[in-house]
This record gives structure tokens, sequence and C-alpha cells, in this order.
């Protein structure tokens, strides 16, 4: 007597190259993702320049003051203007003092919009500037011609 | 009778659909979060309060002020280097720099360089600014960048 199979016959696709491949997006998009770009700000289109290249060496102590177009300062994902940013640099400060480390030694870097008025960024300098702050650096896009 | 299947295999399968399913997430949660990088650099000016004020002033350095106008709506309507008027050129506004510091040749301490200070309206469109930065800063000769002033300093901000 000839006895059927009850083998169900299951069409099986070799999953195998597409798992390689999945696998090489993930490692492509996670050696690609930089999460150092918390520092930018969608409110902000900065300026470009020829001249700027990417710090070799990240700035100490940074501050990091994004200048709105319309001249709203945020730091740390808060709103400020010229007459308060003192509170907030003062917090700052006070980090920086609990490390040890003087005023002089922070680096404050602007982040303004590259249609806010000059004024604001000059305000802004004086304010810091005010908190014994010394050193700024002016951020802007690297133009490749 | 029994009948015994001829070619009863033991395959081990491991289910990879869980494994799979985890792996599109990661996938699209890559891809949602992926974002490019424009490269960005800075303007390194160093500004102490004091340098503000009328301090002293060494008479061997040479006084570099800009000075650059704005209209009502912050565009650039003059740009005046010493006392020359420029008109709204960059080009000529680094041609005279050049000119100006040129001489001195390339100075190993930045800090000791000639330094100039910009002297804006305040309604002038911040990217003018950066422009006029990088005219006295320096220009790109190939891939090197040959450095002018690198002491760069604003004025007090004119309401």
């Amino acid at each position: 007597m000839r006895v059927k199979s009850k083998k169900v016959d299951l069409a099986q696709g070799d999953l195998t190259p597409m798992i390689d491949m999945v696998f090489q997006l993930i490692a492509f998009f996670m050696v690609l993702i930089n999460f150092a770009q918390n520092e930018a700000n969608d409110r902000v289109i900065l300026p470009k320049s020829v001249l700027v290249k990417p710090p070799e060496e990240t700035l100490e102590f940074p501050i990091v003051l994004h200048v709105t177009q319309d001249g709203e300062i945020i730091l740390g994902g808060e709103g400020f203007t010229t007459d308060t940013l003192r509170i907030g640099l003062n917090r700052e400060l006070a980090v920086i003092n609990s490390e040890g480390k003087k005023p002089g030694d922070a680096n404050v870097i602007i982040r303004a919009h590259r249609d806010t008025a000059a004024g604001d960024v000059q305000e802004v300098i004086r304010v810091a500037q005010e908190q014994k702050l010394e050193k700024f650096a002016l951020r802007v896009k690297e133009d490749r011609i | 009778m029994k009948i015994r299947r001829k070619q009863e295999e033991l395959r081990n399968e491991v289910d990879m659909t869980s494994m799979i399913d985890i792996v599109f997430l990661l996938l699209i949660f890559f891809v949602m979060s992926f974002k490019i990088v424009e490269l960005e650099g800075d303007f390194s000016v160093r500004m102490p309060l004091a340098s503000n004020s009328t301090g002293t002033v060494d008479d061997t350095e040479l006084p570099l002020k800009l000075r650059l106008r704005a209209n009502e709506q912050g565009q650039l309507v003059s740009i005046q280097m010493n006392e020359v008027q420029l008109g709204t050129d960059f080009a000529a506004l680094q041609n005279t720099v050049i000119g100006l510091v040129g001489s001195f040749g390339p100075t190993e301490d930045a800090e000791k360089g000639p330094e100039i200070e910009i002297d804006t309206d305040f309604n002038l469109r911040y990217e003018h600014v950066i422009q006029a930065i990088t005219a006295v800063s320096g220009y790109k000769e190939g891939d090197q960048t040959v450095p002018l002033i690198e002491r760069i300093k604003f004025a007090k901000p004119r309401r």
C-alpha cells in the first residue's frame, strides 16, 4: 500500500541576502548618524564662508548661543533676550566655576541666523563680556566652492 | 505494518521573524533620524571687556577700522576701510587689506598680528558681517588658506 506523505509543500524564500543587505544598511546609518547635531537649532540658518574648516579639536567649556532671525537668544533650549541673557550665562558660569575654571576659559559659540541684525550679535557679545567671558567663536557653515 | 518515512530529516530551523522585525525597526529608526551633516567652522574672536574701552594703543600697530553701513532693510550700502570708500565690493576690501597688511608677512603668533575693528550699523544683516570677516581674514589659494588678519574685534553696537 502506498502511503502518501502529509508534508505540506511550503515555498520558503532564502532570506539570507535580504538580511545581509539590511544589516549593511543599518551599519551604514549607524556610522553616519551624528548625535552631535543636537548642538544645532532648526530656527538658525548659518551664514557661509569659504575660509572656515571644522575644528580639529572640540572647544573647551563651550557655551552655545543660538541667535534667531528675530533676535531671540536660545541657550540650553531656553529663550532669552539681551536683557535676560545674563541669568542664563550665570547658570553656565556656575558650572564652569564648580570645575575650578575661570570665565575666561569658556568658549562662547555664537550660532546666529544669517539674516539676523548684526547689532543683535554684538549685543550678545557685550552681555557675555560683562560676565567676563572673552573667547568667542562665530560659527558659520563651510562653503565649498 | 509500520511504514517508516525514508527521508525523515531532522531540521532545526530558527524562527527569524522576530529578528527581522527588530532589524527593520532599527533600520527605520536610523533612516528617520539620518540627517546630512553640513560642516561648520568658527571664526575666533577674542574680545575681553577691557579692549572695548579706550585702552593703551600701540603706536607701532596699524589701526584698522572697517565701517559697514546698511539701509533700513539691512542690506549693505557701503564698506569703508580706514576712510577709503570701497562701495559694496568685498573683493575690493580684500585687496585693500592685502595692500595694508600683506607687507607684514605671515605672523607666527596670531596674538601679535594686525587687529581690525569692525563697526557696523545695528540692522546690517549678519551675513554681510561674515562676508566682511571672510574678506579680511584671508583668502584661498588652491587648497591652502592664506591668512591676513586673525585678530578681529567689534566696536560698540550702534543703536
